[in-house]
């Protein structure tokens, strides 16, 4: 044991009460929006943050790939090992060409950063209140699909929607076991560290695409 | 301590620069207008308010008990943990686990810890090169200069300066004043750092105890890939950060958002609880997390500053401060500016070294009314100043408390108070200086220098009102 941690912690110890939790775990009530109400309220929010948000049939999703990309001049796709990515590797267009993360990042970290132009990725959820996407990074897909390439696009299954952040951590029970790695995406990257202007794709996505299912 | 010596020739060297002063009433009349519009319900805002403070003030009674389950919770998950009572220990700590692991070059997300141990400059010391990926902190790393504000590093600077500072530096990219080319042209510079940088290093906004998680709130995917990409990822933060629940982190991050920079939610929040696991493609193989006391211990045992530990540094509290906008953050030479910096740096470093500090409050109470977790700011500034200047049993052991008191002011003011306490003598004194109005001098010497001459009435209130038919009492 440090000495520093010795130290810090008996200072520390001299003045605590340890009055056991106190903090308020009620929840405040939620509004108690339909599905509908959430599918409303998060593309709302985030187009507000500048994210592009399309509602589609369960399994348009992929005709719209197939048209959207070629159009926008995107070539190189990025997926995952997950459905979405076999679906991908199966039905693409001839003109789009899929990579597929199925390497450790440090086998071609140069072509991820250099090549990709969109990864596709599913999600966990998404938080009406916020217009987020929740997503729980895996191995099938891997946390810098989310970060790296300059478009994003995330499928969102409709019923996956929660009100909010806080209904969401605790009906899912997220305190029992947390994954490596959780994120909350709420838009394209952005900054306005120059003199305030708002400014997007500083270091990840330049563009999200949210395509919301059933 | 950059921008000048002593603290009055930091704020004389602040007010003359118009630009500047310019820049900041604009950035921070913007932030108040988009702050108060997430918190349009005030009873609702209010019940929030309530539950940042319950939640904080929680982590705090509990703070030794709670640290020590974040250890272990962190450690059962695969993150090691360190402690260091200072920034010595903490620096010192960084730069071991990077020789260990032969990191050369480090790519750094935000962090106002960092900035507080001065890591840069010590790893640069140790032939470590430093990057701040963060655009605010790369731009002032550039122009070699510290912060001005803890969310916005380089709110001090106009795009023209920044074109001009990146031109400098990068002569191969074209000189523009477009925001959008300039933040494309430092996402190209900065992209290739990520790619390949040794060790990444960030801050910490929350420490979950319950299952050993490290949240960081950011806008631009920066800290996501410093704590991504590099095999190595270093975070720091204060002991005060940890919460006790998961469920405790929603509430603080709606706060902190909306307080900070007046957003629903920033574009990333990051949970990471594990280096990568077998079968995981990336993410660091280590994750370390150094726990930084540098003075907090000392707060956390003075009841009536302990408060001040609550702070989720959401910089409002700055934006809203009538002193910070006519100066900005460097006329205040310590790492946190504003109201926040005016009651924390002098408890932290001293008021023999930063005292003066509490001066710089008009005791408006803007900072108190806006803070998310209701930290009584200006009550914490008052009683710095009065630690200021008197040394009691009762006060506590603050590093140079008294040692701002001056002999002849507290002589002025122990004959004012006999003077004041004897109504006999009053009406005398009262008396005289009323009669003898024409005799001030017409100039005060420096106290008059931004003020009016003070000129003393024709006649005593006390007079005017017994002849107005009101009695003594
Ligand atoms: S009370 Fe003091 S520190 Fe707070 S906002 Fe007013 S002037 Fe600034
Ligand atoms: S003192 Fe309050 S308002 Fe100021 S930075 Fe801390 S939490 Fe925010």
């Amino acid at each position: 044991m440090s000495r520093a941690r010795e130290q810090i912690l008996s200072a520390l110890q001299q003045y605590s009460e340890n009055g056991g939790y106190r903090g308020i775990v009620k929840t405040p009530k939620e509004e108690g929006l339909s599905k509908e109400d959430r599918v409303a309220r998060i593309t709302q929010m985030m187009e507000a943050v500048h994210g592009e948000v399309h509602r589609l049939l369960d399994r348009e999703w992929m005709k719209w790939i197939n048209t959207e990309l070629p159009k926008r001049g995107y070539k190189h796709i990025l997926v995952g090992s997950g459905d979405i990515g076999k679906i991908v590797n199966v039905e693409a267009m001839d003109s789009l060409q899929i990579h597929s993360y199925t390497a450790e990042i440090e086998e071609w970290k140069d072509q991820l950063f250099n090549q990709v132009d969109v990864s596709i990725t599913s999600t966990r959820g998404g938080i009406a209140s916020t217009g987020s996407l929740v997503i729980w990074p895996t191995s099938a897909e891997p946390r810098l699909m989310y970060f790296v390439p300059p478009v994003h696009v995330a499928l969102l299954n409709a019923e996956d929607i929660f009100e909010s952040f806080e209904q969401m951590v605790i009906e899912q029970k997220w305190s029992k076991e947390m994954p490596t790695n959780s994120l909350l995406v709420s838009g394209p990257s952005k900054t306005a560290d120059i003199q305030q202007v708002l400014a997007y794709g500083v270091h990840g996505p330049k563009q999200l695409v949210v395509l919301i299912l059933g | 301590m950059k921008q000048g010596n002593t603290l009055s020739d930091r704020i004389n060297n602040s007010l003359g620069k118009a630009q500047n002063r310019q820049n900041f009433r604009s950035a921070m009349s913007g932030l108040m207008e988009k702050r108060a519009a997430q918190f349009p319900d005030d009873e609702k805002l209010a019940k929030l308010r309530d539950r940042g403070r319950e939640i904080r003030a929680n982590s705090l009674r509990n703070l030794p008990y709670l640290l020590i389950e974040l250890e272990k919770t962190l450690t059962e998950n695969g993150i090691q943990v360190h402690w260091a009572n200072n920034s010595f220990e903490a620096n010192q700590i960084i730069v071991c686990l990077l020789q260990q692991n032969d990191a050369k070059s480090v790519v750094k997300g935000k962090s106002m810890v960092s900035e507080e141990i001065e890591l840069n400059s010590f790893l640069e010391g140790h032939g470590i090169s430093v990057l701040e990926s963060d655009l605010g902190e790369f731009i002032i790393q550039l122009a070699d200069e510290t912060p001005s504000h803890i969310i916005m590093p380089a709110i001090h600077k106009t795009k023209k300066e920044i074109a001009e500072l990146l031109h400098e530096h990068f002569p191969e990219l074209p000189y523009t004043e477009d925001v959008d080319q300039l933040t494309q042209s430092a996402r190209k510079i900065l992209r290739n750092k990520f790619n390949q940088a040794d060790a990444g290093i960030s801050g910490v906004n929350f420490a979950v105890a319950e299952t050993g998680t490290l949240c960081l709130v950011e806008n631009e995917g920066n800290g996501g890939m410093s704590s991504t990409v590099p095999p190595l990822h270093i975070a720091i933060t204060g002991i005060e950060k940890v919460v006790e629940k998961l469920a405790d982190v929603p509430p603080l991050l709606n706060l902190l958002t909306k307080s900070a920079t007046g957003q629903t939610i920033t574009t990333y929040f990051n949970m990471i609880s594990r280096p990568r696991q077998p079968g995981e493609k990336d993410g660091p193989e280590a994750v370390h997390l150094v726990l930084l006391d540098n003075g907090r211990s000392k707060i956390y045992g003075n009841s009536s500053l302990q408060e001040i530990l609550h702070c989720i540094r959401c910089g409002s509290c700055i934006n809203h401060c009538p002193v910070y906008v006519q100066l900005g953050g460097h006329a205040y030479g310590t790492v946190y500016p504003g109201p926040i910096g005016c009651a924390l740096e002098p408890m932290r470093l001293g008021i023999n070294k930063v005292g003066g500090l509490t001066s710089l409050c008009t005791l408006c109470g803007a900072c108190e009314q806006v803070c998310p977790v209701q930290i009584p700011l200006p009550k914490l500034i008052n009683r710095l100043r009065a630690e200021s200047v008197l040394r009691r049993a009762d006060y506590t052991s603050l590093i140079g408390a008294g040692s701002m008191r001056k002999p002849l002011e507290s002589w002025g003011w122990r004959i004012w108070k006999w003077i004041y306490r004897n109504p006999a003598i009053y009406r005398v004194f009262s008396l005289i200086v009323t009669r003898t109005r024409e005799l001030i001098p017409a100039r005060m010497g420096r106290w008059a220098r931004y003020r009016f001459n003070p000129k003393p009435a024709r006649r005593t209130m006390h007079e005017l009102a017994r002849e107005a038919g009101f009695d003594n009492e």
